[in-house]
């Protein structure tokens, strides 16, 4: 087994009577697309908090590139290279698509913010936000206003900010979600590529996406992890029928 | 060149010109007017940085304001009693210079910024105001019940401070520094717009969860411009009490922090030159309705009313549209 660049030892997770997160262990390997899926209310927007560090487990640890993290804030795990996209797109709406995917360059190349030049004019910054931009299909898009976005291109925005900061590991929450379904194949198809750079672990609703991608796949339900294996495993899985597939699928 | 280029370029101009044609037809309170304008629109560009730029409602912004002008009388006062500040461990004696005393004024102002920042901006929303309003009025009282320097009844500078090659006594002159002033605080405003800084800043107004994922904080950020914010605001408030050549606890007022928050909102939040054209817009109203009446304050309440209800950009957004994005 090759080494894993980002896990969850145990992780576990109390809301008073509700335990979100119950022992959870997984971990996400160099080059693949680890999905994670489940039902409503399985836990899985806790899981995704405890791994970037809006929310510290109760028990348990997470760890990322070998290093334990678990008592490290959002940003120096952002510092570190883990990087996040939004279920809820969370971009600056008033801002234009250059200038958020720049603010990703910012955070990536770290120091101190300067006051006085204008940041557009850094063209390192500028080079490296509009690389991420045409990878992700959105170049014709740079000086449109974010908030003019359909849904599916600040889904696409979501993902060029995250590849600004040419991260060791990604953690997707739904990028699929509210997609239609050429936008959702087109970003099935851009995902596929962008394994090879760092590995996804991917937490999706939109099962054509998930099947088609995944290397391999977790079933969260009530805070547990009740299977994880290939897509082929998975489907097979009598406990996953019952829980989460529905018995004809 | 957008129509906010225009507006904006219309008001320096406006502000600039009317002071120019007072002095030439020798109508030296106009000048006085306009000089009141300038260095209320500095406290209003100092409050716009925090509040425009970074979201952050301050209701306390007269502690910087006050600061301003404390640095200002107690440097002075000294001066002018020839008694030191302190004489151990080293001696410090008052002034009657004004870049000294600005000096001072940026640095009392930043530092207490700097502190009140780190405190309140640990909460957010109404409690960040309620925070600010009580920092505000902590200092009020303490300039209240402080003997030493006049208490309730404020201090008084009989001559103006001094500027290396000025007549301050000229109030053309006096206008001249403050409306350099005002032109150097918009500059550097204009670039930290566009500056790193302005674009991290204004991603945390809008999202800070994405200004975290990209490994910033939005908590320094928010510091970082508290401080620069509270510092122009301190600034603003020494020119004031060499204006009037007078200070009193009523700068440190939470009905000061009030009023330089109305201008902004009068001009329009987070424009540029929104401050200049709120203060304008104030001293033109209490110049003209307050002839009038002595409840000048019921129309401005109106005006207040209709601009927050109807024209969310202010004054600047009502003539030049909705703010354009450059490249």
């Amino acid at each position: 087994m090759t080494e894993a660049i980002l896990a969850t030892h145990n992780i576990t997770k109390r809301f008073g009577a509700v335990t979100a997160s119950d022992g959870v262990t997984m971990d996400l390997r160099p080059g693949e697309i680890h999905a994670v899926i489940g039902p409503n209310g399985a836990g899985k927007s806790t899981l995704i908090a405890q791994i970037c560090g809006g929310l510290k487990p109760d028990a348990g640890q997470v760890e990322f590139l070998g290093q334990d993290v678990s008592t490290l804030t959002t940003r120096k795990r952002a510092r570190m290279g883990l990087a996040r996209t939004f279920q809820i797109s969370a971009l600056a709406m008033e801002n234009t698509v250059l200038e958020n995917a720049v603010l990703g360059a910012l955070g990536a190349r770290g120091g101190t913010l300067g006051l006085i030049r204008p940041v557009l004019r850094d063209k390192t910054l500028r080079d490296m936000a509009l690389h991420a931009l045409e990878r992700a299909g959105l170049a014709d898009h740079a000086k449109t206003r974010t908030s003019e976005l359909s849904h599916g291109q600040r889904r696409q925005l979501e993902v060029a900010v995250a590849l600004t900061l040419q991260p060791k590991a990604f953690v997707m929450d739904e990028p699929m979600a509210g997609m239609g379904s050429e936008g959702s194949a087109r970003l099935t198809g851009f995902l596929d590529e962008l394994r090879a750079e760092a590995p996804i672990l991917l937490v999706e609703h939109d099962m054509d996406a998930v099947f088609a991608l995944a290397d391999r796949l977790s079933v969260l339900v009530y805070g547990k992890i009740i299977a994880t294996g290939t897509v082929a495993e998975i489907r097979a899985n009598p406990d996953v029928r019952i829980a989460y597939l529905g018995e004809d699928a | 060149m957008s129509r906010e280029t225009i507006l904006n370029a219309v008001i320096f101009g406006g502000l600039l010109a009317v002071p120019l044609w007072a002095c030439i037809v020798d109508e030296p309170f106009t000048i006085t007017l306009a000089t009141k304008v300038a260095i209320l629109a500095l406290a209003g560009v100092g409050l716009n940085i925090a509040l425009g730029l970074g979201g952050l409602v301050s209701l306390g912004h007269a502690a910087f304001f006050g600061l301003g002008g404390y640095a200002m009388g107690i440097l002075a006062s000294h001066a002018q009693s020839y008694t030191p500040l302190m004489e151990s461990p080293l001696l410090i004696e008052g002034t009657k210079s004004m870049p000294i005393i600005w000096l001072m004024a940026l640095i009392t102002s930043a530092l207490a910024a700097l502190a009140i920042g780190a405190l309140s901006l640990r909460t957010s929303g109404v409690y960040f105001i309620m925070i600010t309003l009580a920092f505000g009025q902590m200092f009020y009282y303490l300039s209240i019940s402080w003997p030493a320097y006049g208490g309730e009844d404020g201090l008084s500078i009989y001559v103006r401070n001094g500027f290396p090659g000025l007549n301050t006594l000229d109030p053309i002159q006096f206008f001249a520094i403050c409306f350099a002033l005002l032109a150097l605080a918009l500059w550097l405003n204009a670039r930290l717009i566009r500056s790193p800084f302005g674009l991290a800043l204004g991603a945390a107004r809008q999202s800070p969860q994405r200004v975290e994922t990209v490994g910033l904080s939005p908590f320094r950020l928010r510091l970082a411009a508290f401080v620069i914010s509270g510092a122009i605001t301190g600034l603003a408030g020494a020119l004031f009490a060499d204006l009037n050549r007078f200070v009193s606890p009523t700068m440190f007022s939470w009905q000061t922090s009030g009023e330089i928050m109305i201008f902004v909102i009068l001009g329009g939040v987070g424009r540029l030159y929104g401050p200049v054209a709120g203060a304008a817009l104030f001293i033109t109203l209490e110049h003209v309705l307050g002839g009038l009446s002595e409840f000048w304050h019921i129309y401005l309440g109106l005006l207040l009313l209709l601009v927050v209800l109807f024209a969310r950009g202010g004054l600047i957004g009502l003539i030049a549209g909705r703010e354009v994005h450059h490249d």
